[in-house]
Order: C-alpha cells, then sequence, then structure tokens
C-alpha cells in the first residue's frame, strides 16, 4: 500500500510494503543515497537520519511508522543550525577518511547539539558510541563536536 | 637534474580536445612492472586543457587514506599550479579517450604503496609540463626560456610584464619535444608538499553527496542481494522460491550453483525476500571444517623446516653457547575487513557490452573479471570506478564483481548486487591464521645471541601475483620478519606455506607486518623481561645500526612519559618497527579491569615516514591504522565451526566505538629521504604495544590475539 513520508519538508508517496524500513525508501526509492547501509540492525548507526529532530537508526525505523512525522537526512541537515555548524567543523577538523560513516556520524552529532548545545564528554560518548567508524576518526569527531559546540554558545 | 632519456615513462602529446596530454607510467603494487622497464604503457594522464584546467587521471582509488588530495600536491608543486587548479579524475580500466591501453602488471592500490611509487615520476611530469609551458611562450616572445618562469599556473616574463596563461599555451607546449632533462626542485622550496592541505574530497563527504559505488543508480536498475553457500566449496542441492516470490517488489530468483539471489525493486524488498527463501544446501567437502583443526594443521607443519627467509650467523651454534634459553609459540587468528561500505557491484549485461559500477582497487582485474563472466572482449567492458567506503585489502579482490556478473547475466537491465552485512562477513577472503615458533638465545648480559623464527600461514601473494612467490617464499608473508632494524649477530627465519582448506585469505592491512611485527615485538619484550631489564633501554642498545628506528623510539619513549609511574592496574608497552618504507614507535598506556576487560587510554607515536607530503594525511592515517589495531587486538577473530563462519554482524565481529578510542598523539620526525608509505604502518606496531602494555600491567604474556579478558581477571573479578 502507499504511506506519506515527510522527508527534508517535502511530502512523497512511496508504494511499499508497510514494514519497508525507511533506510530503503530513502535509498533505493527516493534515490537520497547520502544515507548509509552498514548493517541493517542498529549496530552501526550509518543509516542515522532525524525523525522530529530525533537521530533514528532509518534501517529498523518500518516506513508506516513514520505517519505524521518529519524525517531530514543529510541531504537537508545543512540547513539547520546544528547540522551546518556540525558540517563546518567536520572540515575544520578534516574529520572524514573513506567518509561512509560520516552522514550517520553528523546526523548523530547534529542530533545531540540540537537537544545538548554544551555537551560533556560523557554526553558525547553517549551519543556517539553507536556510530562505528572502521577508518577510526573518533578522535577528530570528538573535537570536531567540541568546536562546533563553541561555535554554537558564541551564537555564531 | 633527472636523466630522463635512459626512462620512457613519459610522452607527451595533443589532448583530445586540445591541449597538453602528458602521459606516464606510475609504478604499482605487488612487483608490478617499474617505470622505464619494458614497453612504454601509461597510467596516468595529465591534462592541460585550452581553458587551463589541469586534470589529473590516477590509476590509484581513494579509500580514505588521502590519496587523492596527496597526488595532486606533488603534480601541482612542480608544476607551479595551487592545488585547486588540479582536478583528479578516476583512471577507468581502459581510456579511449587517451588513446592508450592502460595498464602495466597490476593496476592496483594497495601496500601503501601510492605515494612511495609516485613520489618521482609525478613530480617529473609536473617539471616537464612546466618546463614546456615555459619553453611554448619564450618561443612566442621570441625570448630566452632561462628569462621566463612560472607561477599560478601563467609563465612570466619579468622583464617586459607579459604573462600568458598556461591554457593558451597547451598546444603549442604539444608539439615541443620532451626535455632530455628537468631540475626538480630542493625540498627547501617546496610550497605544497609539506603543508597541511585540506582534503579535496571532504566537502562531498560532509552533506551526502559523495557517490560510492553502492549509490550508483543507472536507470532502471534493480536491487539484488544474496545468500552464498555458508560454506565455502558448497553448493544448492534444493531451493523453494515460493514465498519470496510472492513478497512484493520482488521480480526475479536468481539460482547459482553456489548462491541464490534475489532481485527486487528495493533492497527491503530484497532483503524480505531472501528471508522467505528455504534453500538446501550441499556443504561439500568443508562441512565439518573448524578453526581448531586449522590452528593444529598450522602447529604441525611447524615441526618441520621451512623456507629460509634470512639468515645470519650461525644460530645453532650461539644457542649451544648461550647463558639463558626463551622459547615461545604465537597465533594470530583470522580476520575478516568489515569495511563499513558493505560489498557491493552494479553490472548491466547486455548481448554487446557490460557496464560494471564498483569501487575497486584493482580496476583491470574487475574488468577481466566481467567479462570473462559475461562472455564478452575486454573491449565490450565499461568500468565506472567509484569511492571506496573502506578498502583496507578487501577491494583488492574482484569476486564481488564476478558474483554480479553472474547475476546480472540473468537479469534484463541493470542490478546492483548489495551483501547484507552477515553475506559480507561470512564471505569475506581472510587475513590468514598464522602459529609461529620463536626461540632465542641471551648471554650473560641478557643481550640477544641468537633469534631462531619459524612460521606458517596462507601465501596471499602466491594467489594473486603468483610470478611474486618464488622457492616457497613471498615478499609479504616475511615483511617484519627480516630485515629487523635490530642489530641481532646471529639470526635465521623460516617461513612455511600452508593454506587452509575452505578459508579463502587476502590482503588486509598492513598484511603480512600485521602478523609478523606483533610477533617479534612481543618476543622482544618477553627478550627484555628475560634479561629484567627496560622494555625501551633493551631495544635501544639493539638499535646502533638503525638511527632512524633509534631516534622515533627514543621520541615516542620521551613523549609518553616513559618510567614515570603509573597506577595499579595501568601499563605501558612498546613497539618500533621497519615497513612500508617508514619508521614507526608506538606507545600504549593500557588500563585492565579487575574483571579483565582492557581500555586504551593513551597511544603515543613518533614516525619517521621520510619527507611528508601531506602532514595531516599522515597524522590521519597512523590515528585510523591505531583504531584498527586495536579493534583488532580487543575484538578481531573470524572462527569456524561446522565449516561455516560464526561471527555475522558487528554484535559478534565488533569494532572499536567512540567511547572506548584512546586519545592519540602522533609526532612526526623531519626526514629528508624518499617518503614512506603511511596506510598501514599503525595498525601492525599498535597491537604488540597493546599486549606489551597488558604484560606490564599484569605480568600477563598474550601470545595470541584477541585479549582474552577471562585470561586476565583479578581477586574476585570484579
Ligand atoms: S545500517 Fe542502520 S545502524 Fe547500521
Ligand atoms: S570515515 Fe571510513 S568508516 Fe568512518
Amino acid at each position: 500500500m502507499a504511506f506519506n513520508v515527510k522527508i527534508n519538508g517535502k511530502q512523497h508517496s512511496v508504494d511499499v510494503d508497510e514494514d519497508t524500513p525507511l533506510l530503503w525508501v530513502l535509498r533505493d526509492v527516493l534515490g537520497l543515497t547520502g544515507t548509509k547501509f552498514g548493517c541493517g540492525m542498529a549496530l552501526c548507526g550509518a543509516c542515522t537520519v532525524h525523525v522530529d529532530g530525533v537521530a533514528t537508526r532509518s534501517c529498523v525505523t518500518p516506513v508506516n511508522a513514520l505517519q505524521g512525522s518529519e524525517v531530514t537526512t543529510i541531504e537537508a541537515v545543512g540547513k539547520t543550525v546544528a547540522g551546518a555548524r556540525v558540517q563546518k567543523a567536520w572540515l575544520d577538523h578534516e574529520v572524514v577518511q573513506c567518509g561512509y560513516c560520516q552522514s550517520g556520524q553528523i546526523m548523530s552529532a547534529a542530533a545531540l547539539l540540537a537537544s545538548t548545545p554544551k555537551p560533556t564528554d560523557a554526553d558525547i560518548d553517549g551519543a556517539m558510541s553507536g556510530n562505528v567508524c572502521r577508518c577510526g576518526t573518533y578522535g577528530r569527531i570528538r573535537e570536531a563536536i567540541k568546536q562546533a559546540a563553541q561555535s554554537g554558545s558564541k551564537g555564531g | 637534474m633527472t636523466d630522463l632519456a635512459r626512462r620512457s615513462f613519459l610522452r607527451t602529446g595533443a589532448a583530445t580536445g586540445g591541449g597538453l596530454l602528458l602521459s606516464l607510467t606510475l609504478p604499482l603494487t605487488g612487483g608490478a612492472q617499474a617505470a622505464g622497464d619494458g614497453p612504454f604503457a601509461p597510467n596516468a594522464f595529465v591534462r592541460i586543457g585550452e581553458d587551463g584546467r589541469i586534470v589529473l587521471v590516477m590509476p590509484y582509488v581513494e579509500m580514505g587514506q588521502g590519496t587523492y588530495t596527496a597526488i595532486p600536491m606533488l603534480i601541482a608543486e612542480e608544476l607551479e599550479v595551487t592545488l585547486n587548479q588540479v582536478r583528479l579524475e578516476h583512471a577507468p580500466p581502459d581510456e579511449k579517450l587517451y588513446g592508450n591501453p592502460l595498464v602495466a602488471g597490476v593496476q592496483a592500490t594497495g601496500g601503501s604503496t601510492a605515494i612511495m611509487a609516485s613520489w618521482q615520476p609525478l613530480r617529473q611530469a609536473g617539471a616537464i609540463a612546466r618546463t614546456l609551458l615555459i619553453a611554448a611562450a619564450a618561443k612566442r616572445w621570441n625570448v630566452a626560456p632561462e628569462a621566463c618562469r612560472a607561477q599560478a599556473g601563467e609563465v612570466l616574463h619579468p622583464a617586459t610584464g607579459r604573462s600568458l596563461k598556461y591554457g593558451a599555451l597547451a598546444a603549442d607546449a604539444a608539439k615541443l619535444p620532451v626535455p632530455k632533462e628537468v631540475a626538480l626542485k630542493d625540498p627547501k622550496d617546496f610550497k605544497i608538499i609539506g603543508t597541511p592541505a585540506k582534503r579535496l574530497d571532504a566537502p562531498a563527504k560532509v552533506d551526502g553527496s559523495a557517490v560510492y559505488g553502492i549509490d550508483a543508480r543507472p536507470p532502471g536498475v534493480k536491487i539484488a542481494t544474496l545468500a552464498q553457500s555458508p560454506v565455502f566449496g558448497g553448493r544448492v542441492k534444493s531451493l523453494d522460491d515460493a514465498a519470496a516470490k510472492a513478497v512484493k517488489g520482488v521480480r526475479q530468483i536468481v539460482r547459482l550453483d553456489d548462491a541464490v539471489a534475489v532481485v527486487a525493486d528495493h533492497m527491503g524488498a530484497a532483503k524480505k525476500g531472501l528471508a522467505a527463501l528455504k534453500i538446501d544446501w550441499d556443504d561439500g567437502p568443508h562441512a565439518k571444517l573448524t578453526t581448531d583443526q586449522i590452528a593444529r594443521e598450522l602447529e604441525q607443519a611447524t615441526l618441520a623446516a621451512g623456507a629460509v627467509a634470512e639468515t645470519i650467523g650461525d644460530t645453532a651454534k650461539a644457542l649451544a653457547s648461550a647463558a639463558t634459553k626463551v622459547e615461545a609459540t604465537y597465533q594470530l587468528p583470522f580476520l575478516a575487513h568489515a569495511a563499513l561500505e558493505p560489498m557491493n557491484c552494479t553490472v548491466h549485461v547486455r548481448k554487446d557490452g557490460c557496464d560494471v559500477w564498483v569501487g575497486t582497487q584493482v580496476a583491470a582485474r574487475a574488468q577481466a573479471a566481467a567479462a570473462k563472466v559475461a562472455g564478452l572482449p575486454l573491449d565490450k567492458v565499461v568500468l565506472h570506478q567509484h569511492l571506496i567506503g573502506g578498502g583496507f585489502g578487501r577491494r583488492l579482490e574482484i569476486d564481488g564483481v564476478t558474483r554480479a556478473t553472474e547475476i546480472a547475466r540473468h537479469v534484463d537491465g541493470p542490478v546492483k548486487v548489495v551483501w547484507t552485512r552477515e553475506e559480507d562477513i561470512q564471505h569475506d577472503m581472510y587475513r590468514p591464521y598464522w602459529f609461529d615458533r620463536l626461540q632465542a638465545g641471551l648471554d650473560e648480559k641478557g643481550r640477544p645471541v641468537a633469534w631462531n623464527h619459524r612460521f606458517a600461514g596462507s601465501s596471499i601473494i602466491a594467489r594473486w601475483l603468483p610470478p611474486g612467490f618464488n622457492k616457497g617464499l613471498d615478499p609479504d608473508s616475511v615483511d617484519g620478519a627480516i630485515h629487523l632494524p635490530y642489530g641481532l649477530p646471529n639470526m635465521h627465519v623460516e617461513y612455511l606455506r600452508v593454506e587452509p582448506p575452505g578459508i579463502p585469505t587476502a590482503f588486509w592491512r598492513s598484511v603480512g607486518p600485521s602478523h609478523n611485527v606483533f610477533v617479534v615485538e612481543s618476543f622482544m619484550d618477553e627478550l627484555a623481561a628475560t634479561a629484567k631489564q627496560d622494555p625501551v633501554a633493551y631495544r635501544l642498545a639493539l638499535l646502533e645500526k638503525s638511527p632512524r628506528a633509534k631516534a622515533v623510539l627514543e621520541l615516542a619513549a620521551a613523549k609518553a612519559g616513559w618510567g614515570q609511574a603509573l597506577p595499579q592496574g595501568v601499563g605501558r608497552g612498546v613497539s618500533v618497527q621497519h615497513v612500508f618504507g617508514s619508521y614507526l614507535a608506538q606507545v600504549a598506556e593500557v588500563e585492565v579491569a579487575k574483571n579483565g576487560s582492557v581500555r586504551v587510554r593513551r597511544v603515543v607515536a613518533a614516525v619517521d615516514c621520510g619527507i611528508v607530503v601531506n602532514p595531516d594525511t599522515v597524522k590521519a592515517q597512523i590515528e585510523s591504522a591505531t583504531n584498527f589495531g586495536i579493534t583488532a587486538a580487543l575484538y578481531g577473530e573470524i572462527t569456524v565451526k561446522d565449516g561455516r563462519v560464526e561471527q555475522s554482524n558487528f554484535d559478534t565481529y565488533q569494532m572499536l566505538r567512540l567511547d572506548e578510542a584512546p586519545s592519540i598523539e602522533v609526532h612526526i620526525v623531519k626526514s629528508s629521504q624518499a617518503p614512506g608509505g603511511m596506510g598501514e604502518p599503525g595498525t601492525s606496531a599498535i597491537v604488540p604495544a597493546v599486549a606489551n602494555a597488558i604484560f606490564a600491567a599484569t605480568g600477563k604474556r598474550l601470545r595470541r590475539m584477541p585479549v582474552d579478558p577471562a585470561q586476565l581477571k583479578r581477586g574476585d573479578g570484579r
């Protein structure tokens, strides 16, 4: 049956089984390939998106659970204040290597900063340890989040 | 001055669409032909268009190691352009545009070779292009070339203030003969090399626009996922696909001899269809295989002599008169690559041609693999290279391309074959299992007077590049076990090639050294402990002939605060190595909890990798490789039971996570030597440093990896 999902501010009607994970609707049906597949079991965070601002693993989020929700993906997170700050901090700290995990990392970090503008190290651990980076960019991720939080507190 | 006449590694000519084209041969991994030997077979191109755009086409692929930034730096430096004037393109396996057959030997990115191999030729290419452009300008102005100079993409004639952009000179330059000699810059005049240039690939990787192989979407593409025989070498006995076909969005089931694929509109439907398949497998000859059985075979093998990789002096004699003897055996497990981008490949097979969309470290082999399966001539297969979401050696193999093409042959239109994480881990080609025997003799002062090392395991080179395997030896398997930086008066190293039945093996980040450095540096630590000497001081005394190794060890120890007191349960461990042309020492600070769980708190690395092209890339690579090695040390193990790999996803094959990652400091030793590789050394060095730190903290020597917390439990274990 067809489902209505609102993604990055736009309504889409998709005709898939109700239990189809959002990840495949994004990547394969709508062509929003910035959201990545890593494990399919909520173990790696590569598929992280925002559902009503909350970091959510799209690989285990069925499309029928999204009626009336707003989904934001990496393609549009730069339009949010926290998202733009995180992206800039990521570039300033040269975080990326292969880059494959980074969409998910950025989505997790942006959701963290939106809810906790001045995260402690423990906050960062809590929000980010569900995101695997096989290239091991963790040190830079932590630094970049701290910078993004700083730039937020300065109002810029 | 470099004599270019002798070396036919470069040619120039007019580019398609106007401008100057330089074609050159860059040496590649694994004994591929060196520049200048044999017929001219270029694999890299520099094109200066009449619009002034500089495009570099190169055979190395970006997997996260920063190659796409470091390589253009080499060209830009000598060509006198800014980094943002150079644009990089993937090298296709066969480039009609350039009218030349590509690929000398094997087109591959691996073994930390990219910078090492391109250091000379790319700078020379840049210098030649600059010389030609200056000559073209001088001719046009009717002045001496010496009176002109190049700067920021222009040729200037300072005396008259005239200038011409490269684009306006490119066509003329293409008609000039290649100069016999060009001067390369003195390193002290470098403007770009040695600066922390920003990664060119970063912006697209933070906004989701970077396109990896798994993101390929040719029009009409279907998505497939697959189940391969859970036991290597097994086959499909019978298949009931009725329920799978009934899943909404499932279009087709493809049955192969040893795999079944579900083709669907999207991966959600394909996975659901896969789960609904009822497949009866014939497990074949390896149905009962276990890891223990493989380990026992390797252990047995090391009772007999192997091929001699290195021998110095007479260890038998030295051992006979040694004051103390030390013996130990070591074992290392199979490891999966687990790149975060799961295996995938998109293929469109037609009667008259085939397109392949994939991220591969071996484009030419991938093209050949598709051609073979599709039954088409090579020139009918077009390969579209993509970014790789982590290679680590896995994309040096073409099994994924072969598999996808086998499936695509049965599908009308393009099909993207995406492996589930479970398939990716259970049908990897693994870092080999190794079994090692070591024996040393110490004199009365505790110095090693004899060193015997014999080990058994799979030779990847023997399969991957057969001419590289000679007289029972290959350069990778013994890398890190021979030519040690230490001055050992009597030393003897033997290798036995033993292939595990039913388990395919492959290169894995830092390959041979990932095994040998662990064994050598752990055993060296055992010798220091036997001699009751400090592990750093013990090593330094053996490094007199190896000043670069000594310098990195001293630096790492000093920066780490070696010798300063630590709380109970915390220890420091050290390792030093010379592999991939780079010297690296690491000090790990490790905390062992009462329940035996291990946390790496801090890592200090000191590296001498010759001239540094991009210092930030060097740091990033060491950070990356260190976390990769810690993952292996703490968690990495693939085990086999009933012929099946027991691990399947990140719950059973764990990755280090952000809350467990140590702080990592990297100190770079200034050097004017040619650059060494940096993509891999950190992985081999950190594992023994962690094991040695655990010894310092607990007094327990770990002779196999990964760390087993049960072995480290203290007291009541809480
Ligand atoms: S793909 Fe969703 S958490 Fe890994
Ligand atoms: S950058 Fe490669 S997995 Fe994180």
